[in-house]
C-alpha cells in the first residue's frame, strides 16, 4: 500500500500508523525496515509476501508482542513509543489475534478458551456465558463447548481461536495464516467470519500466502512485504489492481 | 473434593492445570516448617528455662564461711534473720554439702580432714537492698562472704541466652532457605506454564492478573506444606516433651506454655506469608522482563 494514498485517505481515521518503523532481533540485521503506512478504520487488508519476508514480525508489532527498534507506531490514536509497559494490556484488549498455531490453552475447554478475553476484561460470568455460547454457535461449535483442544480437529481449533479473537469485538483483528490448516471450504467460511467482523467496523489484517483467499475478497487492500520492506510502488497489488497506475506497454 | 469444587466454581483457578500436592513448594514448605517449629520450640524452651533459673536466683543470696570458721555459721544466720528484709534463711546441712562433693571426690568427700565450708541460702524481700544484710553478717563473722546466686549462675544463663539466639538464627536461616526455594519454584512454574502466560498477556492480561494465578496455586501448596510440617513438628514435640522438660533445668513447670504454643502457631503462618510474598515479587520481576 502506498503511504501517500493511505495517509491522504485515512489519516484521520487511522487505527494504526507506522512511521519509519524498523525491527531487528538482538544484534541481527533488520527484519523490517522503513515501514510507513496507515491502516484505516473498518478496512480489510491482506498481508502477503514470501516466507521470511517479515509478515509474522509485522503482525507482532501490530498485536504488541514486539516494540519497534526504531520509528514510531500510533495505535488507536496513541503513540506507543513512550508508553509504559503497564499501559499495554488496555491496548491489547482492543486487538484480536488469531495465531497460526492457534495458541489455545490445552487444559481448558473450548468454552473457557473463548471466554478468556472476557474474563481478563473482568466481565461477569452471566455476561460471559451468553456471549460465549453465541460466539460458539456463530463458528459452528455450539455442541463442542466442553471439548478440549486436543479432541478438536485442526479446523475446529482454528474456529475456537477465531471465536476467542473476536468475542470482545476488537477494533483491530490480526490473523496469521488463518487458513494454513484448513481446507478450501473451511477457508471460505473463515473468510466469511472475518468479513462479518469487518462489517461491524473491525479493521482486519490477514497474513496469508493463499491467493485463492485473496481472490475471494476483491474489496480488500493488499500489503506486500519483500525482505522486510513494504513493496507496491505502483499500487498494482491493490485488489483489484489499480490499472490506472500500471504502465501499459504496447 | 472441596478443593476441586472450589476450582470448578472459580474460572480463574482453572487457568493453571490441577496438579496433586507433589510439587516442590509443598515438600519444601513442609520440611522447612517442620524444622522451624522444632527449632523454635527448642528456643522457646531454652528461654523459659533461662527465665525460670533467673527468677529463682533473683533475690537469692549465699552466705559462705570458710571451713576454718564454719562453726560461726549460726551467728551469721542469727544476724541475718534479725533484719526485716530477710524473708527466709536456710543453712545448708554439712551432709548435703558432702553429698554434693561426692560427685567429684568420691568417698574422700566423707573424710573429716576435708575442709568443707559452711553455707546458708538467704532470700530477701523483692526489691530490698542486700548491703545492710551483708554488713550485719560480716560484722558478726568477718570471714563470711555474701554473694548473689545470679552471679554464680551468670555463665549458665549466658549459655542459655546464646542457645536462644542460635535457635532464632536457625529459624531465620530456614525462613531464608524457604524463600530461596520458593523463588526457584515460582520461576519453574512460570517456565512450565509459559505458553499460558504468553497467551494471557497477548490478549490483554496484566502482570497482576497473571501473578494472581500462580500466587493462588503457591499459596495453596504452601498452606498444605505448612500444615503437614506443623503436624509433624507437633508430633515430634509431644514425643520429646519429657526431654524438653529436662532441658528446662528440671523445673516443675512445663517447658512450653500456651503463649509459646501461640508463637509456634505463627511459624506456619509466617512460612505461608513468606512463600506468597516471595512468589509474588519473583513472578512480577520475571514478568516485567517480557514485553
Amino acid at each position: 500500500m502506498r503511504k501517500d494514498a493511505a495517509v491522504g485517505r485515512h489519516a484521520l481515521a487511522g487505527v494504526v500508523q507506522f512511521e519509519s518503523v524498523g525491527l531487528r532481533y538482538g544484534t541481527g540485521a533488520e527484519v523490517l525496515r522503513d515501514l510507513d503506512f496507515t491502516l484505516s478504520k473498518g478496512s480489510f487488508y491482506f498481508l502477503t509476501g514470501a516466507s521470511g519476508a517479515g509478515k509474522t514480525s509485522l503482525l507482532k508489532l501490530l498485536y504488541l508482542a514486539q516494540r519497534p527498534t526504531r520509528g514510531r507506531i500510533r495505535l488507536f490514536g496513541e503513540d506507543l513509543s513512550d508508553l509504559p509497559r503497564d499501559a499495554l494490556p488496555d491496548f491489547r484488549r482492543r486487538i484480536g489475534v488469531v495465531f497460526q498455531d492457534f495458541r489455545l490453552i490445552r487444559h481448558l475447554s473450548a468454552y473457557d478458551n473463548v471466554a478468556l478475553p472476557l474474563r481478563i476484561a473482568g466481565r461477569s460470568e452471566e455476561e460471559i456465558g451468553s456471549a460465549v455460547r453465541e460466539m460458539l454457535d456463530w463458528v459452528g461449535l455450539g455442541d463442542r463447548a466442553g471439548a478440549r483442544p486436543a479432541t478438536l480437529s485442526g479446523g475446529e481449533q482454528q474456529r475456537v481461536a477465531i471465536a476467542r479473537a473476536v468475542i470482545s469485538q476488537p477494533e483491530l483483528l490480526v490473523a496469521d495464516e488463518p487458513t494454513g490448516n484448513v481446507d478450501f471450504e473451511m477457508a471460505k467460511r473463515l473468510l466469511h467470519l472475518f468479513n462479518a467482523m469487518n462489517g461491524f467496523g473491525t479493521t482486519v489484517v490477514v497474513a496469508t500466502h493463499d491467493l485463492g483467499l485473496i481472490a475471494a475478497h476483491p474489496g480488500a487492500e493488499i500489503m506486500r512485504l519483500d525482505s522486510g520492506a513494504l513493496v507496491d510502488p505502483t499500487g498494482s497489488l491493490r485488489n483489484p489492481p489499480r490499472l490506472d497506475r500500471i504502465e501499459v506497454r504496447p | 473434593m472441596i478443593w476441586e469444587r472450589l476450582r470448578a466454581g472459580n474460572p480463574e483457578a482453572r487457568l493453571l492445570p490441577a496438579e496433586k500436592l507433589h510439587g516442590p513448594t509443598t515438600a519444601v514448605t513442609a520440611i522447612m516448617t517442620f524444622a522451624m517449629v522444632v527449632v523454635a520450640a527448642a528456643g522457646l524452651a531454652l528461654a523459659n528455662a533461662a527465665s525460670a533459673v533467673s527468677a529463682g536466683a533473683e533475690n537469692s543470696y549465699i552466705i559462705q564461711i570458710p571451713a576454718a570458721a564454719a562453726s560461726d555459721l549460726p551467728k551469721a544466720v542469727a544476724a541475718a534473720r534479725s533484719l526485716p528484709q530477710v524473708r527466709s534463711i536456710t543453712p545448708v546441712p554439712q551432709s548435703e554439702m558432702r553429698d554434693a562433693l561426692k560427685r567429684w571426690l568420691g568417698e574422700a568427700a566423707e573424710s573429716a580432714d576435708l575442709p568443707v565450708p559452711a553455707m546458708a541460702t538467704v532470700e530477701l524481700a523483692p526489691g530490698s537492698d542486700p548491703a545492710p544484710v551483708e554488713a550485719a553478717v560480716r560484722k558478726r563473722v568477718a570471714e563470711a562472704s555474701f554473694a548473689t546466686q545470679s552471679s554464680e549462675l551468670k555463665p549458665v544463663l549466658g549459655s542459655l541466652r546464646a542457645l536462644q539466639w542460635l535457635a532464632l538464627s536457625l529459624v531465620l536461616l530456614m525462613a531464608s532457605a524457604t524463600a530461596a526455594a520458593i523463588v526457584l519454584a515460582a520461576r519453574g512454574a512460570l517456565n512450565t506454564h509459559r505458553s499460558t502466560v504468553e497467551i494471557m498477556h497477548g490478549i490483554g492480561a496484566t502482570d497482576a492478573q497473571v501473578t494472581r494465578l500462580f500466587e493462588r496455586k503457591i499459596a495453596g501448596d504452601s498452606i498444605a506444606g505448612a500444615l503437614l510440617g506443623t503436624a509433624g513438628g507437633a508430633i515430634v514435640l509431644l514425643l520429646l516433651g519429657s526431654s524438653l522438660a529436662a532441658a528446662a533445668g528440671g523445673l516443675e513447670s512445663a517447658p512450653l506454655g500456651f503463649a509459646d504454643a501461640g508463637i509456634l502457631a505463627l511459624v506456619p503462618l509466617g512460612a505461608v506469608v513468606i512463600a506468597v510474598a516471595v512468589a509474588r515479587s519473583t513472578l512480577l520481576r520475571a514478568l516485567r522482563a517480557n514485553l
